[in-house]
């Protein structure tokens, strides 16, 4: 806890990402480059799915680090309310949109996976289209959190709907899955197989890895630019103010 | 606990004197209703199908509708800087809008949808599932649009966005809600009856009712900072 | 159906969002600390 609280300072985080930015790009570099081979070359078509396998690669990461992502925002929601961390906000308010891209990432490399397994574009799969409502949610965040003039009023907003959102997607996903089960027949071949074969899992670990380290690089890096940002604001206020 | 009737009374005695608010949200229900089988075509056993599906998702819609007046009209006048104040927990005033706000809305279209769903070739079970599902599930839509109320109070493009925040998260209570007339029409349901969905979104209710009280009352606040 | 087509299209889609993502992060940072440096803000604390 002592660590978060030394991040917090603007100022210090500023220092920290400069310093941490340029190793971690080049950490998350090689960790593509490794996990892209493995994942295209390296690894083995599955036995149901073939080659389709390998959209899994990116299609399963993006979803975990989609959901990681809206879990980060409801922390730093409850870090903002509870605490009033000044870096909370500016960290949520860059990290919301990375969060929200990985989602669509995972809603099209679905979809593409979709295509030739059940012959459609789209289908009201479970996880997808959960996954969709988890989207909707981050398109909340963002656009809530821009909605005012006052972008602190924003931030505490969007802070209090990312801990409900957060609180609701288990529930979501339980009545998605109700309803998936419903209106679907049992035999239907689940997004992303029935088993994790371990031949599939090395790949997919790493890209996992990989993906998240570039989730990580790019908050760092969005944080740093909304921390200008609102200095720019402020100056602006300030300016207004005295004009 | 008079502060609660008390502000109950307001609410209702404001909307008393202006039924057209509330008519006019009901209307609405209507209209959106009759547009499926316009869109759809009239076939009968289709209608009958989506029928459960269409009256859920109208009326979450016609719900919505009235929300963004929910605390902006007190908000305008300093009535909810007041309730900020005053001695009772802000919480149990937000209670009160909410169940106004239900009395006003959810309570009519609970009614009124069973007698649209006639229009849809729906038997007289599915009818009362429908009222009863209804009935259940529309407090639960009053206190989450309560909360996207609060959030979006003096936002930019508050109605828009305020149908944005609130809709996903009510897709529980519509799934359940709409599932659950279906198991009485055909037997569909996942294996589980009628009493399972209704304990649902009896369950999904007293959740929103446990928490969201606090997070419209904590949105509220620092709508006043 | 051969998939290739539909492999390929996923792993460039996520190419281009994420790819996508981190030119327009790094645009930005450059636009507001340009801001921030014609406003003279950079030495104050």
């Amino acid at each position: 806890m002592a660590q978060l609280h030394f991040l917090a300072n603007p100022a210090r985080f500023r220092r920290f990402s400069q310093r941490a930015l340029p190793v971690l790009s080049f950490a998350t570099a090689l960790a593509l480059a490794v996990g892209l081979y493995l994942a295209l070359v390296v690894s083995p078509p599955d036995y149901q799915q073939g080659e389709m396998v390998r959209i899994m690669f990116v299609h399963v990461p993006a979803a975990w680090i989609a959901m990681a992502g809206y879990m980060l925002l409801a922390a730093l929601g409850a870090s903002l309310l509870v605490w009033r961390h000044p870096l909370a906000a500016l960290m949520a308010r860059g990290a919301a949109p990375v969060g929200a891209v990985f989602c669509a990432v995972c809603l099209l490399t679905g979809s593409l996976w979709g295509r030739p397994m059940w012959g459609t574009y789209w289908v009201w799969d479970a996880r997808l289209t959960s996954m969709l409502l988890l989207f909707f949610l981050y398109l909340g965040h963002i656009a809530l959190s821009r909605a005012y003039d006052d972008p602190g009023r924003g931030d505490r907003a969007a802070a209090i709907l990312a801990l409900v959102g957060a609180i609701n997607v288990p529930i979501i996903k339980f009545s998605v899955d109700w309803w998936n089960t419903l209106h679907q027949p049992a035999s239907m071949m689940r997004l992303g197989g029935p088993a994790i074969h371990p031949a599939i899992l090395t790949p997919l670990l790493v890209m996992a890895v990989a993906l998240l380290l570039l989730y990580v690089v790019l908050v760092l890096l969005r944080t740093d630019t909304e921390i200008d940002r609102r200095r720019l604001e402020l100056a602006e206020d300030v300016r207004g103010v005295a004009a | 606990m008079t502060g609660f009737a008390a502000l109950m009374a307001r609410d209702l005695r404001l909307v008393w004197r202006r039924p057209a608010d509330v008519a006019v949200v009901l209307a609405f229900f209507v209209v959106a209703t009759v547009l499926f089988p316009l869109g759809i075509g009239p076939e009968a056993n289709v209608l009958a199908r989506i029928a459960a599906g269409v009256l859920w998702c109208a009326a979450l819609f016609a719900a919505l509708l009235s929300l963004d007046r929910l605390f902006a009209a007190d908000h305008e006048d300093g009535t909810l800087d007041l309730l900020l104040l005053a001695p009772w927990p802000l919480e149990l005033a937000v209670l009160a809008k909410c169940a106004a706000h239900w009395i006003v809305t959810g309570l009519p279209l609970a009614v009124l949808a069973p007698l649209l769903g006639v229009a849809f070739g729906l038997e007289a079970p599915s009818l009362a599932a429908l009222g009863v599902t209804l009935l259940v599930g529309t407090p639960t839509l009053s206190l989450v649009g309560g909360l996207a109320a609060a959030l979006t109070l003096g936002a930019r493009r508050s109605g828009a966005l305020l149908a944005l925040l609130a809709l996903p998260l009510c897709v529980p209570t519509l799934i359940f809600g709409a599932s659950a007339v279906g198991t009485i029409a055909d037997g569909m349901g996942g294996g589980e009856g009628f009493a399972t969905h209704l304990a649902i979104l009896a369950a999904l209710a007293l959740v929103s009712l446990a928490t969201l009280p606090w997070a419209i009352a904590a949105a509220l606040r620092q709508a006043g900072e | 159906m051969s998939h290739a087509p539909f492999i390929v299209g996923a792993y460039l889609v996520a190419f281009v969002a994420l790819a996508g993502l981190v030119i327009v992060s790094l645009a930005d940072r450059r636009r507001v600390r340009r801001d921030i440096a014609e406003r003279g803000l950079e030495r104050k604390r």
